[in-house]
């Protein structure tokens, strides 16, 4: 008795559910709309205070108190917010000469960075300098074309994550910079750099079709563009060998873009492409509006940049 | 008893399916992207710091100061890297004092001259600005804990050199090696030392352990005959030499000359 009286509770309670599910998906769609906001950053290399008065580029610009306070503003304003880093994290101040790396992970963690991804300077302390900073960073690292199998962030360090912000379902996969040439083999060890187009296929295969995410973001350390080797893969050739990928989030040239660049990816779609300079001297926002009607997004989305 | 189970067994898979419809409809229920902005906010100094944070620093700040604004020098003008087709004044500077504390170290060690320096654009990670030097200009600029190596290359390897720079199309510090680019984008009048480059003979060549590592593709350096490790860091020649000199000079010499 008691287990039939369990089933007839839960079937009232399913068709309650089930029935207003159909007339409610109707009233709500044109009305909610979801609101995401990305907030990235690249190439910071340990600039934790601004730049002094006296600096001959960038007087005055960044600091990572600053930056703090900006980020806390927006997520007061939204509270669907996801904080990127796309590498090369280390290096560049005698903060990282006397810490390796402690302060630039825990400020982070402080900030509630959600994620990074690796810049080939994050070896510049071996991988096992990498490693053993890991413990003060409470976001997580993807890289989805660095092989780790024989190191010692084999499983630490994963190709993609997925975030879910107010039912958006947010993949995001990790990109680095092919490391021989550019990275001491001692320093990197026996990590294996695979092919980053190869790997993206994968990746939004994973992500759109199997995962179905709504969103399927790109954090790459690959650099945006090579002037005098137009073919090197970079972002821009990314964005146009790929397809399913919303936002590439880049670093590595240090290039300071007027706005987000548009890309057709290869179904014609647009990708979006951005990276924010370096040394924490800019912030990347871009804002997502999504809605549950086909019909108006099929006749394309309005991008504002 | 029958009855009733096969009634509660029937309204199972009522609820089964239900719950599958409803799932269903909730998978169909996709949400798309129509509308996307972005933009970059600069970090500039009208945004307030948070307090939490910059106490956090502190404590690190402080300990680094000290250490760092030692003043060692005084820069006349301002010495950067973007200024400059083929060589630069930062460049010029590096290159010069590289060259000279190497060959200080390899006469004494070694007993030879050291003939050339060729280190790396992107391993000037910063500028010399107008006004005092200190120790956290020498960190700035090179913050790498790269070291300083001499690498004994033929004649043949600096051509090598020569025809990497006008493939890359950059101004690597270069101090001790001169050659023009013909019209063809052809390098010649290669010089060492007042003397044409001998494809046979033997050079030493300063350099750092990151490029002789096969770094920034300087593939030349792995063709090296020897190698010598002369432990001293790239950082520290900085330093060493701002606590030398009283104002840095801008150095403006061209080594490499386009017809």
């Amino acid at each position: 008795m008691k287990r039939r009286d369990f089933i007839q509770k839960t079937a009232a309670s399913s068709a309650l559910l089930a029935f207003p599910s159909v007339p409610l998906m109707a009233f709500d769609s044109p009305t909610k709309v979801k609101h995401l906001t990305i907030l990235h950053t690249n190439d910071v290399h340990s600039h934790i205070d601004p730049f002094p008065a006296s600096d001959a580029k960038n007087p005055n610009m960044g600091g990572i108190s600053r930056r703090s306070a900006l980020v806390e503003n927006i997520r007061k304003e939204n509270p669907n917010v996801l904080l990127l880093d796309a590498g090369d994290i280390f290096q560049g101040t005698p903060y990282f000469n006397y810490y390796g790396g402690e302060l630039e992970f825990k400020l982070m963690s402080m900030m509630k960075y959600d994620l990074a991804t690796m810049g080939n300077h994050d070896f510049d302390n071996g991988i096992d300098g990498f490693y053993s900073q890991l413990p003060n960073a409470n976001f997580e690292f993807v890289s989805a074309n660095y092989d780790f199998k024989n190191t010692v962030l084999n499983e630490i360090v994963k190709p993609y994550k997925i975030f879910e912000k107010d039912g958006i379902k947010i993949g995001v996969f990790g990109l680095g910079v092919q490391l021989e040439g550019l990275v001491d083999k001692k320093n990197y060890k026996e990590t294996v750099y695979n092919d980053p187009v190869e790997i993206s296929q994968e990746m939004t295969r994973i992500l759109k079709h199997e995962k179905r995410c709504d969103l399927v973001i790109c954090l790459s350390h690959l650099g945006y563009h090579y002037k005098n080797e137009p073919d090197k893969i970079s972002d821009l050739n990314l964005a146009k060998l790929t397809k399913d990928i919303d936002l590439i989030i880049g670093g590595h040239t240090h290039t300071f873009l007027d706005k987000p660049t548009i890309v057709k990816n290869l179904e014609g779609k647009d990708v979006l492409v951005n990276q924010v300079g370096c040394y924490g001297i800019n912030l990347g926002r871009i804002d997502f509006y999504f809605d549950s009607d086909k019909n108006k997004t099929n006749q394309g989305r309005t991008i504002i940049v | 008893m029958v009855n009733l189970k096969k009634s509660s067994l029937l309204s199972h898979h009522f609820v089964l399916f239900l719950t599958f419809i409803f799932l269903i409809s909730c998978g169909e229920k996709k949400i798309f992207v129509n509308k996307i902005e972005g933009k970059q906010i600069a970090i500039t100094n009208t945004i307030p710091e948070v307090s939490e944070i910059d106490n956090f620093i502190k404590p690190y700040r402080e300990k680094i100061n000290k250490d760092m604004d030692e003043v060692l020098a005084y820069a006349p003008e301002t010495l950067e890297k973007s200024k400059g087709e083929w060589q630069t004044t930062i460049g010029n500077l590096q290159a010069d004092i590289t060259l000279a504390s190497a060959n200080k170290i390899f006469k004494s060690r070694e007993n030879k001259s050291v003939d050339v320096c060729l280190l790396n654009h992107g391993g000037i990670r910063s500028v010399i600005s107008k006004g005092n030097v200190t120790t956290r200009t020498a960190f700035e600029l090179m913050p790498f804990e790269n070291s300083l190596v001499v690498v004994a290359l033929k004649g043949e390897q600096i051509i090598e050199i020569v025809d990497y720079i006008i493939k890359e199309k950059k101004p690597h510090p270069l101090a001790g090696l001169t050659f023009m680019i013909d019209k063809n984008n052809v390098g010649k009048n290669i010089w060492i030392n007042g003397n044409p480059v001998d494809v046979e003979q033997i050079y030493y060549v300063a350099t750092n352990d990151y490029l002789y590592n096969g770094g920034d593709s300087m593939n030349f350096f792995k063709k090296g005959t020897a190698v010598y490790d002369l432990d001293y860091k790239l950082r520290n020649i900085w330093i060493d030499y701002f606590k030398e000199v009283d104002t840095i000079p801008v150095i403006r010499d061209e080594r490499i000359r386009k017809e």
